[in-house]
């Protein structure tokens, strides 16, 4: 018992700096009295060590490789204020219902950071830490930055706000839908699809994620064609539209390019995709700011290391990074559509985009008190196998300020993308007219669909095709605290 | 535009609409409203008033017999419910119409409840043009609820032909008849002055369906409401003190300007008053004396009898006032 | 056409009840309404006429709905729009913004094409209705 204690506590002095091998709980990275300041940055996570390692070790270990540690002791440590710049694991407790599994809390000074660069603050926290061989799993889970963090972003360049001024769309979510078939359109029938969907009565249309500068279709082509059929459909509705222009490419010069030659069109809005990097996103965000223009992010590659409970990066915590960084949309989960997505742990992501402030909220994955400190919010957007037979479901999870994305569910419309627009259209104001009356959507949801159908030919076709509907696999991304149900 | 509160809508107290012969739960509607609660703390909350109080009730059961009325598909059109209210200031007319406005709330004669009270100034403008917007205004605010007009008769005025109250009159008059669902309107005032404005305004009279005199407090009824004050207040009047209350509401009641409870209020704010300099200018004529908690929650017999009302010399009074 | 601005311009035009209990819905969360109209629908026209102060004290629907009718008397061949405004701290906006009444005839928007350099064109959206003068258009 008292070896087992002795290695927990850390050494000080001339013992500390003697070379040879420590455990990191004696260096200094494992510190229970240890008080968070406000200005430290906080981590969390979720640790799954090998047998035979301590939780506080292994926690301490993460604290020591993602700040100041090596493997021994180095004398050179000593020429720094290594006290301040070693990272602290102050607290690890089991995850509840998952033996073997431990939170670990950990606080970093704020001067280990660069002021506004995410790709810092990453390289840092998680840079060195998730391949150390005395971890079976590594995950973080949440992160807290404090105020004097955040203000050194300049944080979504638009924000919800401002994108519903310049769009002039109050008091219900945005619609969108991706063009379809994922590649493969040329230039000119890509424009089809934007013109019938946006006329029909969708707000926006995006390019998928992978449509870039492929040989069935050049970036310039496609831009061209899209904008023609924007502002043809803003003169046949005299509502603004836009469409996501993914500007994405290989360098940044190209991206610089493309960006611009969307915002010499009249663009409103541009798009990026996650795998371009944190530093291209933020350099992307500047320039957005810069030429007024709202900032679309696509996930791309998110759930390579977001989906599995045991190990990777929460998105959670990527959706605080993109919300730093810089970004107006970014996409968050359905719940109810074809890719993952548990609700509690969805609505914890809503809010911590969408919200000011976030309180500790365990039920919904939000283990750190978060104050924005002003910062812009990001609007969600969700997209992926959703259809007007489910608005009721997506009204009550999601609320208001989010783009709903529908894809297949425009473009697949028997009647036809425009018929398929309009569905979607006339189920969403019906919902929202209904809700704001005080009636209960969640459960006269199909009811209330059922009637404006009556009025609307193509909600009816859609509902006849799609009602039924649904995914529903188990999810592999749950929180850990559920509440449980009280016994009466 | 009628959204008037169905009172069969769930959550008004009334079940499905029965069948027509079957017989109503007039208690369970009484009960759901909660109409006996306010009525309660009425009684409880203002002393004497028993007419006022009587013919409160017996509006509180028309309206509940009307709403059962109702349910049955029986129907007397549209309850007239505009109101006035008359007497002397101080006898409880703007207390007793905000609980008006909560009663006729709770049985859904009127959708929010709350009470708009305004005088001329309010709703008559000083220019051509001004009037109406100011009363639209007004009307705006107190739509849903009830609005009160004290000293009503203050707008019309036939003696100045460039007065504009006869704008806000006629507005009154078309919103009291057209927009029955949406407001209630209570004017008060003087008796007399009332009773000359309704015969002048035969439209508004009419209008008008009941009229509810205050009479003044007697002195019995007076007392217990400085009692009541002076609870309130954390006071006790000694026992000559309290004999000297007694006098004094008797002799100040037949002398003029008197605004009963708020008479009493300010006549107990100045024994507060005489009370404190006494046991000031104790202190300082024997210096360093401390004050009992006792000495600190009771008026004495001269904080009241030093009133100009017992024909006290003013310079023994400390409080220079009217009385 | 219709012009399809505002949150429920896809759903058949909305009687006084349905307008009048969305109202209900902004005041009871402390949401100032406003009524403002237009004949100039072009969707980059930000600020349409007020029609009277965005009102602050209002404890129910009818005392709005009082000044939505005054306008659509006054008005009855402009646009006409409710909004509610949102006060609180990051949000400062409008939350609901939806059109109670148009024209009966809507003429819409032609778009107008200038060519320019390489396959670029700048479009212009143009309103038929505008080419007469304020007041004259409906």
């Amino acid at each position: 018992m008292r070896a087992v204690e002795e290695t927990k506590r850390a050494k000080s002095g001339a013992a500390r700096y003697r070379p040879g091998v420590l455990k990191y709980a004696q260096m200094g990275y494992w510190n229970p009295e240890y008080a968070p300041s406000a200005t430290d940055v906080l981590a969390l996570f979720r640790i799954t060590p090998q047998e035979g390692v301590e939780p506080e070790e292994a926690a301490a270990a993460v604290a020591g490789e993602s700040s100041t540690a090596t493997w021994t002791v180095v004398w050179t440590d000593r020429l720094t204020a290594c006290d301040r710049y070693r990272a602290k694991a102050y607290r690890v407790e089991p995850v509840p219902g998952a033996p073997g599994q431990y939170f670990a809390y950990i606080a970093y000074d704020l001067d280990l950071f660069e002021p506004g660069s995410i790709a810092n603050l990453t390289a840092s926290v998680i840079g060195n830490v998730f391949g150390f061989k005395p971890l079976k799993a590594l995950r973080l889970e949440d992160m807290r930055f404090p105020a004097a963090y955040v203000k050194t972003f300049a944080g979504p360049p638009t924000g919800i706000v401002v994108e519903r001024e310049r769009l002039d769309k109050f008091g219900r979510p945005l619609l969108g839908a991706t063009v379809k078939p994922k590649l493969g359109l040329s230039g000119k029938n890509y424009g089809r699809v934007v013109y019938e969907a946006l006329k029909g009565g969708l707000d926006f249309t995006k390019d998928d994620e992978n449509i870039n500068s492929q040989p069935f279709m050049h970036w310039r082509d496609r831009f061209l064609y899209c904008m023609e059929a924007v502002n043809r459909a803003q003169a046949a509705t005299g509502e603004v539209k836009g469409t996501y222009l993914n500007v994405t490419a290989g360098t940044m010069e190209d991206m610089y390019e493309r960006a611009e030659f969307a915002r010499e069109l009249g663009s409103v809005i541009v798009m990026i995709d996650l795998v371009i990097g944190y530093t291209a996103i933020q350099s992307m965000s500047r320039w957005a700011r810069r030429n007024d223009m709202i900032l679309h992010l696509h996930r791309a590659g998110h759930a390579t290391y977001t989906r599995q409970k045991a190990h990777g990066v929460s998105f959670r915590v990527i959706s605080k990074w993109m919300r730093l960084a810089g970004v107006d949309h970014i996409h968050a989960g359905t719940v109810v559509g074809k890719l993952e997505g548990d609700p509690n742990s969805v609505q914890g992501f809503y809010n911590v985009l969408r919200e000011g402030h976030n309180p500790l909220d365990l039920q919904r994955g939000i283990f750190f008190e978060q104050d924005w400190a002003g910062l812009n919010g990001v609007m969600p957007v969700a997209s992926g196998g959703i259809h007007a037979g489910q608005m009721h479901q997506l009204l009550h999870y999601l609320g208001e300020d989010v783009v709903l994305q529908f894809g297949g569910g425009t473009i697949g419309h028997p009647m036809g993308i425009a018929a398929g627009a309009v569905a979607n259209r006339v189920a969403l104001e019906a919902m929202v007219l209904a809700r704001n009356e005080g009636r209960d959507i969640w459960s006269e949801g199909p009811e209330i669909l059922a009637a404006a159908a009556r009025h609307c030919a193509p909600l009816k076709a859609a509902l006849d095709v799609w009602g039924e509907v649904t995914f529903n696999y188990a999810s592999t991304d749950t929180p850990d605290f559920v509440p449980t149900p009280a016994v009466a | 535009m009628n959204a008037r509160v169905d009172p069969m809508a769930p959550g008004n107290g009334t079940t499905a609409a029965p069948a027509a012969d079957e017989p109503l739960d007039l208690e369970a509607a009484y009960r759901d409203s909660h109409v006996g609660e306010v009525l309660e703390s009425l009684d409880r909350e203002l002393v004497g008033l028993a007419p006022v109080k009587s013919r409160i009730r017996d509006i509180a059961a028309l309206l509940l017999i009307d709403k059962l009325r109702r349910a049955t598909g029986l129907s007397s059109g549209p309850p007239a419910l505009h109101m006035s209210f008359t007497g002397n200031p101080g006898t409880g007319k703007t207390t007793v119409a905000m609980r008006m406005a909560e009663i006729l709330h709770r049985l859904g004669y009127v959708r929010k409840g709350h009470l708009v009270a305004v005088t001329r100034d309010d709703l008559v403008g000083q220019y051509i043009g001004h009037t109406a917007p100011k009363t639209r205004e007004v009307l705006k605010r107190a739509l849903g609820g009830v609005l009160f007009i004290d000293e009503a008769y203050y707008l019309y005025r036939p003696e100045n032909e460039r007065d504009y109250g006869q704008e806000a009159i006629e507005i009154l008059l078309q919103v009291m008849e057209n927009q029955r669902d949406d407001l209630v309107v209570i004017l008060a005032g003087y008796k007399d002055r009332m009773e000359t404005f309704f015969r002048s305004n035969p439209g508004m009279s009419s209008r008008i369906a009941h009229h509810i005199d205050f009479p003044d407090y007697s002195s019995a009824e007076l007392v217990a409401i400085a009692r009541l004050m002076l609870q309130q207040m954390q006071y006790r009047l000694s026992a000559p003190a309290d004999e000297a209350l007694r006098e004094y509401i008797d002799k100040r009641r037949a002398q003029p300007h008197f605004a009963n409870a708020r008479s009493i209020r300010n006549a107990l704010d100045r024994a507060r008053l005489r009370q404190a300099s006494r046991l000031f200018a104790r202190h300082q004529s024997e210096a360093g004396g401390s004050i009992s908690r006792q000495e600190l929650e009771t008026l004495e017999e001269r904080d009241i009898r030093a009133s100009r009302v017992f024909g006290g010399a003013p310079q023994d009074d400390p409080v220079q006032n009217t009385c | 056409m219709k012009v399809t601005q505002g949150t429920f311009s896809f759903l058949p035009p909305l009687t006084d009840a349905q307008i009048a209990s969305q109202v209900e819905y902004c005041l009871g969360k402390g949401w100032a309404v406003s009524v403002e109209y237009t004949d100039d629908p072009h969707p980059r026209n930000t600020y349409w006429e007020m029609f009277g102060m965005p009102m602050f004290d209002i404890r129910d629907a009818a005392g709005v709905m009082t000044e939505v009718n005054a306008c659509r008397r006054t008005f009855p061949s402009h646009y006409i729009k409710v909004n509610a405004f949102d006060s609180t701290r990051g949000r400062e906006s409008l939350r609901l913004s939806f059109i109670v009444g148009r024209p009966a005839n809507e003429p819409g928007f032609a778009l107008v094409r200038q060519e320019g350099a390489g396959r670029t064109v700048r479009y212009t959206t143009r309103s038929y209705a505008t080419q007469r003068p304020e007041g004259e258009r409906y």
